[in-house]
């Protein structure tokens, strides 16, 4: 069935009797040609790009919750594509381009709206640093823009520019990015990838690997054993416990990540606004409520909750860039688990086991990647080879020296 | 979260930075014939465990000890905590 706004206008005169569900609630088949771990928006993104754009069939992806429940749930729903390395910027330019063209391509409303992200700086450094990101951005066709403070404060007036310690010099302007309703990524991906044959088989968590001579013959999970030819990882926070059951060590910590949410208000921040001399980034989403989050907590966790100095150090931060935040009141908060890799970028390879592929480390930014990161994961299923923008996530980069260190700071997950 | 310093008692996990996984101690010999592979799994590669984790805790904002947290990653639950001097000479290191 296509959404449409006739189709809306047909079902409520005739009683809205002839919605469906979304997506079927298939029983696992014993053996699929791809097998796709993780029902996120990575992993439903992958099964959707294999059917539609690589004409694949017999896909599954299995699920050990109900699909969106993870990250692609938890995240504050920012897009993007602001990098400055080559191995990056890219592959998140190909991303924006592809959510720009999301809604039309699998007929569903997810509320892309690009409504701007503003870095701001607040030092000569930082101007100099964000000046040279621009380029670097403008050199990969992406859209950037520096702005001085007086810009700044006609576009933001409210944020206080008087900061002795940190006194907004202007920002770093991307009037493309800005936010995506998180939710229905995962819902339009699964709706498309169901339409297209795949079978989303939600409560079944993958228990181990099928294996001789080191080839993967399928996975065991706790609704019994399916056969695949190929078999692709893309669970998030999730990947160092997953992969250990195929004897697989991972250049990746897992860190539980905060976002809080406050009580609905009146419209005020319109775009994303990011914090240059902390860590914070806040947008207002359209129910009101200001979305926002900072740094990790910083140590090794797959609880899906943090600790209360975290909260204190963002709500810190918050105060500094916008004092008006402390009238507002934290409606909710909660904690996600982020696959950080050693060096802040993500991972899209083969893995030693002949089958087995590998899609993770994506830190504390897989949301805006959904679409490329399907698209390319699909592409290294599909074809063996790497998507074009994805030549540099290689786990061998590591062994090489190949870092791609947007931070630099080296192998240490929790500063990344 | 608390971390029960051996010698000064209960402390609140904000005075301590945190470096990771335990076995970031046994640095690889760096004239053994496989060094280099030795140290790209030193540096780079973690298990990464979900359940107990011993790891490396900084008293920064204390006596600027280093502590080995026996923590489950999976609540947070700290349920030992020995100085990383003791742990590396009862695996037979000279400090």
């Amino acid at each position: 069935m296509r959404y449409s706004g006739f189709r809306i206008i047909k079902e409520a005169l005739t009683g809205n009797r002839g919605w469906q569900p979304a997506w079927r609630n298939p029983e696992p088949k014993p053996h699929y040609d791809f097998v796709i771990i993780g029902g996120g928006g990575h992993g439903l993104a992958t099964a959707y790009y294999l059917a539609r754009e690589f004409g694949k069939s017999r896909i599954a992806v299995l699920e050990k919750g109900w699909i969106g429940g993870g990250n692609v749930g938890r995240n504050t729903t920012i897009i993007r594509s602001n990098y400055l390395l080559d191995g990056n910027e890219p592959f998140y330019e190909f991303s924006l381009k592809l959510w720009e063209g999301l809604e039309q391509d699998f007929n569903y409303n997810a509320m892309v709206s690009q409504r701007g992200v503003l870095n701001l700086m607040h030092s000569d450094a930082q101007r100099d640093a964000f000046t040279r990101r621009g380029n670097a951005m403008h050199l990969n066709g992406a859209d950037a823009q520096l702005l001085d403070a007086a810009q700044v404060r006609e576009m933001v007036p409210y944020l206080n520019f008087n900061n002795a310690r940190f006194p907004i010099k202007g920002g770093l302007l991307q009037r493309r990015g800005g936010t995506v309703r998180h939710d229905a990524v995962a819902w339009g991906y699964a709706r498309g990838a169901d339409t297209r044959g795949v079978d989303i088989i939600q409560n079944c968590e993958v228990t181990g690997f099928r294996m001789t001579n080191g080839k993967v013959q399928g996975v065991e999970t706790t609704r019994g054993y399916i056969g695949a030819n190929k078999i692709g990882c893309a669970v998030a926070g999730s990947s160092g416990a997953l992969m250990a059951k195929a004897d697989q060590r991972l250049p990746i910590e897992s860190h539980v990540l905060q976002a809080f949410v406050s009580e609905g208000l009146k419209p005020t921040i319109k775009g994303v606004i990011t914090f240059g001399a902390g860590h914070f980034y806040v947008s207002q989403s359209d129910k009101g409520g200001l979305v926002f989050g900072g740094d990790i907590d910083g140590y090794n966790s797959y609880a899906q909750r943090g600790n209360l100095p975290t909260v204190e150090d963002v709500c810190e931060s918050g105060m500094a860039l916008m004092p008006m935040i402390g009238r507002a009141r934290l409606l909710r908060m909660w904690g996600g688990i982020m696959d950080m890799s050693m060096d802040g970028s993500p991972i899209i390879d083969k893995t030693d086991i002949e089958g087995l592929y590998f899609n993770g480390g994506w830190c504390y930014g897989g949301f805006k990647a959904t679409p490329a990161s399907g698209w390319c994961f699909a592409h290294l299923l599909a074809t063996d080879t790497p998507h074009e923008t994805a030549t540099a996530y290689r786990f061998d980069r590591f062994r090489k020296g190949l870092m791609i260190d947007e931070k630099g700071v080296g192998a240490q997950p929790n500063l990344h | 979260m608390i971390i029960n310093h051996p010698l000064l008692g209960p402390r609140d996990a904000q005075e301590f930075t945190y470096l990771g996984d335990a076995s970031l101690i046994d640095r690889p010999d760096w004239s053994a014939e496989d060094a280099n592979e030795q140290y790209y799994g030193y540096a780079y590669l973690r298990d990464n465990p979900a359940g107990l984790h011993r790891e490396l805790w900084f008293h920064e904002q204390g006596d600027r000890s280093w502590l080995v947290v026996t923590r489950n990653t999976l609540t947070h639950e700290i349920t030992r905590v020995e100085f990383a001097s003791h742990v590396a000479r009862l695996a037979g290191r000279s400090r």
